[in-house]
């Protein structure tokens, strides 16, 4: 089973650890990623998250899809929140499936990677001094993203 | 002449003034020249030089031919994750 969705909600990594645990896989590989308080060397307190819903699930899907073919899992969820989240709070998930550990692994990187060169969504970040900004990866100054 | 309506996200959303745009094109006409007929707006010229353009929810090349039917969208830099 696979599954994409953009959600509004609270993401509980436990709940898509359920979704995809069996009997027949021995390794579960799970990504979580999680607002931090700095960017580019400014002090964030929080972020809007906001994307284009429909061609999101699309994107994500065909993630999935690919996914599959590449490295053979197929046991695969991941949900994206958008909306306001806080300092801490999950942003992504992404929880794969596999009899063995290494495709298990290296789908949930493919995921996250991909995910973040063509998946429509969109961040603005908030910072201690008040201000805020739209977050272009493609004109950050930061060395590791 | 179809007016293709396009969606318009997060710091595009801001920059061109709305969440949609109402572009005028001729029959046949490409991905390419909605792009140009965007640039020539008032507030555009602080779009970035390269524009990607998603149709019916995909990524879409220049020489993609749109047409009103299209579900259009400028996507701005992703920053998902």
């Amino acid at each position: 089973m696979s599954r994409a969705a953009i959600v509004t909600r609270e993401i509980s990594p436990a709940l898509l650890i359920a979704e995809v645990k069996s009997p027949e896989f021995g390794a579960i590989s799970v990504f979580a990623g999680t607002v931090r308080e700095t960017n580019d060397g400014r002090s964030v307190s929080a972020i809007d998250y906001s994307a284009y819903t429909l061609m999101a699930e699309a994107e994500l899907e065909r993630i999935l899809a690919e996914t599959a073919e590449e490295f053979g899992v197929s046991a695969i969820v991941v949900e994206h929140r958008v909306g306001p989240l806080a300092l801490g709070d999950v942003s992504v998930a992404i929880v794969a499936a596999h009899a063995h550990r290494a495709p298990a692994l290296d789908a949930t990187r493919f995921v996250i990677e991909e995910i973040k060169k063509r998946v429509p969504i969109w961040k603005r970040e908030h910072y201690a001094d008040g201000s805020r900004e739209w977050v272009d990866p493609t004109q950050a100054t930061g060395v590791a993203r | 002449m179809s007016t293709v309506t396009v969606q318009l996200f997060a710091s595009y959303a801001e920059t061109l003034g709305g969440t949609t745009l109402e572009i005028p094109l001729a029959a046949g006409s490409t991905v390419g020249d909605l792009v140009l007929s965007i640039r020539s707006l008032p507030g555009a010229y602080a779009l970035p030089e390269s524009l990607r353009v998603a149709v019916n929810r995909k990524f879409a090349s220049l020489d993609q031919v749109v047409d009103s039917r299209d579900e259009v969208a400028l996507i701005p830099p992703v920053a998902g994750g």
